[in-house]
């Protein structure tokens, strides 16, 4: 496995630069090179997943070893946790690529479509797999530009005021993150990953701690949209074209700021009570004020980003009461418990969210509209849209047997067993409330009344956007198999183990 | 100490020019004010009081190097910089075509 760990990041930027040269001599050439990238990229990721096995594998740039204990190459590192993000990455890049091959013909200058697209891939791949803080804050800005690049992708009056703002919003969250950066190196003159929760772990300045902390988490928090750094997000994902939305909801603000997050808090920080509880009182925040936003919101794609808030406080929520019990020392299994069922949570909004999207985008290229006061009826003129959306909104709303059931099932069980009850009420209630948004969403798209006079213009999406769907839809059913303790021992289990266990991942490194 | 707190104001002058200026390349800038301010401040941490720069000279064994690190890490945050600052000004010369102004107040399509 070590040696295609480079693959993950060469690959894909590779592919974007191919895509531009042989775009000069071939019409098509990006989209087939696209695909072909992508799909590489899926199956490494599957064979990675499949084969890692609970061990935390670096692989050094250049064959630098560490001098004296200390390392000074670059480091990428591949364990569990990262094989599962890797894996939603490039499955979902894939599906959303095959989906683009009709969707994105209505613009032009397609090329440069496939070109952005692998270079967001490669990116979002850099961050995930490496070890050391200034290689992720770069790689996070290649997925970003290239994700500013892409919301304005049709370049009308919307889409470009939704980018200006992601960026300014992008751009100060790059900042934070590099001040942030640079107060580390200050006291602890590394950048590794491993290496700093050695150097600052032994002592360290109590304020100067905290400033770093709080500084990360804003810088992430905004890439992740969670609630008081949130405005940019509806904008952006809601004007980007739906291919995009899907990547940039079920993808982007996970593997840049909910990864990240995760990843810092509990591989290089020790974690503390105190900002454990800031962490759960924001996605506490995220998870109610996102749903009532979206319950009021009548454009679908809108409706859809808001939930990916309130859904990704789910995630933080779940992730923060492990925090809290992991610094209080009480129940460890609970810990374990709540840190999975985020995690677990993360992996299904993945697959349902970027689901609705493509929904979204199917609606919007045979009715031209977003408005679902515009809709209606489309139940029996999209059957394949009509089906897959239903699987997605009952998964959203946590309707059994669906994945969402399951991996909230387990949030709640996990609040309730670490005495949390005021949020286990909170995460019950939104979830109610979001199954009576999505019925909102199936009522008016597809039930109600039919828009007298365009029966005959609309009917079923093309193959490959159909195809992209039924196999989400598929993935949305078949991954509540992940709660079957057997299949989670093998994927879910190794991942957290890798987190609540800050040994494993720092001696593999420093080769203790 | 004092060249920390002096780069901590220029932060919070761009800080401040971002959030109160109304025109889009005012906002532009302002944003390149903070930047440069955090470059200021990684080059500042690696510097070593009396150092020279850091190209070892096999001659003087025990001269004071300041740290090459920062440095590398700040040309490549330079790097990121221009592009980012490149491609916020083509989003502005394209949202003055569409709106035919640069007044932030005006450009408010999206709502709610």
């Amino acid at each position: 496995m070590n040696p295609l760990i480079p693959l993950f990041i060469a690959v894909p930027l590779a592919g974007a630069f191919l895509t531009i040269i042989l775009g000069r001599f071939l019409r098509d050439a990006g989209r087939y090179t696209g695909l072909l990238v992508l799909l590489c990229l899926a199956a490494v990721s599957i064979f990675a997943a499949a084969t890692i096995n609970g061990e935390v594998l670096a692989y050094k740039v250049g064959g630098w070893e560490p001098v004296n204990g200390i390392p000074i190459g670059i480091y990428m590192v591949m364990d569990n946790f990262t094989a599962l993000v890797l894996c939603i990455i490039n499955i979902v890049g894939f599906l959303a690529l095959i989906y683009s091959v009709t969707y994105i013909s209505q613009y032009t200058s397609e090329n440069y479509f496939y070109s952005l697209f692998c270079l967001m891939v490669a990116g979002m791949n850099g961050v995930v797999l490496s070890g050391d803080l200034f290689n992720i804050f770069v790689f996070l800005e290649i997925a970003s530009i290239a994700s500013y690049a892409l919301v304005a992708f049709g370049v009308e009056r919307e889409q470009l005021e939704a980018t200006f703002k992601y960026q300014v919003l992008g751009g100060l969250a790059s900042l934070l993150i590099l001040f942030g950066i640079g107060l580390i190196y200050w006291k602890a003159k590394t950048l590794n990953i491993a290496d700093i929760k050695i150097a600052m772990g032994s002592n360290p300045d109590k304020i100067h701690y905290t400033v770093i902390q709080l500084l990360l988490l804003s810088g992430f928090g905004l890439k992740a949209a969670v609630i008081p750094f949130h405005a940019w997000l509806p904008d952006a994902h809601s004007s980007a074209p739906s291919p995009i939305s899907a990547m940039l909801s079920g993808v982007l603000i996970k593997a840049a700021g909910i990864y990240v997050l995760i990843r810092i808090f509990f591989n290089m920080f020790i974690i503390s009570s105190e900002i454990a509880v800031l962490i759960t009182t924001l996605g506490a925040l995220s998870m109610v004020i996102g749903v009532f936003l979206a319950i009021g919101q009548w454009d679908i794609k809108r409706l859809l980003a808001y939930h990916s808030i309130s859904q990704m406080g789910y995630v933080i929520l779940s992730v923060g009461i492990g925090m809290i019990l992991l610094a209080r020392g009480t129940k460890p299994e609970v810990a374990t418990l709540a840190i999975s069922g985020g995690i677990f949570h993360l992996i299904n909004h993945a697959a349902f969210k970027s689901l609705l999207f493509l929904n979204a985008g199917a609606i919007e290229y045979r009715t031209g509209t977003r408005n679902l006061k515009e809709m209606g009826g489309l139940s029996g003129l999209m059957p394949a849209t009509s089906s897959t959306s239903f699987i997605a909104s009952m998964s959203i709303s946590g309707i059994p047997p669906f994945n969402g059931f399951f991996s909230k099932l387990i949030i709640i069980i996990a609040a309730i067993l670490g005495k949390f009850y005021l949020l286990a009420l909170i995460a019950v209630i939104v979830s109610i409330i979001t199954l009576a948004s999505f019925l909102k969403f199936q009522r008016y798209a597809f039930y109600n009344k039919a828009v007298v006079g365009r029966e005959q213009e609309i009917r079923e999406v093309p193959f490959p956007m159909v195809f992209s769907m039924v196999i989400l839809g598929l993935l949305c059913v078949l991954l509540s198999l992940l709660a079957i303790p057997q299949i989670r021992d093998m994927f879910l289990t190794p991942a957290i183990k890798v987190l609540t266990d800050p040994q494993l991942y720092t001696s593999t490194i420093l080769g203790m | 100490m004092t060249v920390y707190i002096l780069c901590f104001i220029l932060f919070l002058v761009g800080l401040y020019g971002a959030i109160t200026r109304r025109n889009l390349v005012k906002i532009v800038i302002s944003l390149s004010v903070m930047e440069f301010s955090v470059f200021l401040f990684l080059a500042l941490i690696g510097y070593v009081e009396g150092g020279s720069a850091p190209i070892i000279d096999p001659a003087k064994p025990d001269a004071l190097y300041v740290d090459p690190l920062p440095q590398a890490m700040v040309l490549t945050a330079i790097v990121i910089g221009l592009a980012t600052t490149a491609m916020l000004m083509s989003v502005i010369i394209r949202i003055y075509r569409k709106y035919k102004t640069l007044d932030i107040r005006e450009i408010k399509n999206l709502r709610g």
